[in-house]
């Protein structure tokens, strides 16, 4: 465990912060909903990375791969959900860019 | 060490090149495929961290389960045609043209930090199984997966009992 070198984890952290700025990049500037879940994926990624990396450097992997456990749980009902809301929203409207989606109330 | 060094350094390469090509791809069927790649290349890099129990569940479910799913909802509703793909492309490739760019300055901006990482990394902690960990301390964090399984599948229940009877 000792054998890696405390450099890699720093150009892991600049990594995940790449991840969330392609993931935040993805959700802001698309108009397409499914595209904009892979966004949402991609943030969950770096958080994944992010946890990981810290369960390592501050030894508690074990808590670590409980917690990414839990968060992979709550990743797959999400994106099921949302695909759901994605499905249920191209039926009523029959397309999937945000900018027709013009009909929500509220 | 330096052989694993530059091992890893070369998988969080090729995990930010991945991670590019799903954002930048045209098509949403590569989009899915490239989070799935984005997803094995995460596991790769799990497994060199010992963390087996998440390398699993990230290869069954994110590179596998959520792919079906994506790839379930593309073809569900009916992405645009070829014609319309290339009509939109240039519009897209307006907005998504940026962001190779933002990448590599932040990459290059961050890597500009001092940090101070003269540290030894402590040893493991005594309970090093995962299972052991989620069974005994985490045992309130199965009750909310349960919970949160339980109102994704009541949730979908409805959404699609709505869908059907529209």
């Amino acid at each position: 465990m000792t054998s890696v070198n405390p450099y890699l984890f720093f150009h892991i952290f600049i990594v995940t912060i790449m991840l969330f700025v392609m993931g935040f990049y993805c959700i802001f500037f698309t108009f397409n909903l499914v595209r904009a879940l892979i966004g949402v994926e991609l943030l969950i990624k770096a958080v994944t990375l992010l946890i990981i990396t810290a369960g390592y450097v501050t030894g508690h992997m074990a808590l670590a791969q409980a917690i990414v456990i839990t968060l992979i749980v709550v990743e797959v009902v999400f994106i099921v959900v949302a695909t759901g809301v994605v499905i249920g929203l191209h039926g009523h409207n029959g397309t999937l860019d945000t900018r027709k989606l013009r009909n929500l109330k509220g | 060490m330096q052989i694993n060094y530059t091992l890893n350094l070369f998988i969080l390469v090729i995990l930010v090149a991945a991670g590019l090509w799903t954002v930048m791809t045209r098509s949403l069927i590569r989009s899915a495929i490239g989070l799935a790649l984005t997803s094995v290349i995460l596991t790769l890099l799990m497994f060199r961290f010992d963390s087996w129990l998440v390398t699993v569940f990230e290869l069954s479910v994110c590179a596998g389960l959520i792919s079906v799913i994506f790839i379930s909802t593309i073809s569900l509703t009916e992405p645009l045609t070829k014609s319309e793909v290339l009509k939109h492309m240039k519009a897209r490739l307006a907005r998504f043209i940026y962001l190779p760019l933002l990448i590599l300055v932040v990459g290059v901006g961050l890597s500009f930090i001092k940090v101070n990482l003269n540290f030894q990394l402590p040893v493991a902690e005594i309970e090093a199984d995962a299972r052991k960990v989620l069974w005994n301390m985490r045992d309130l964090d199965l009750l909310g997966q349960v919970v949160i399984i339980m109102t994704g599948i009541f949730g979908v229940i409805v959404l699609f009992r709505e869908m059907r009877r529209k």
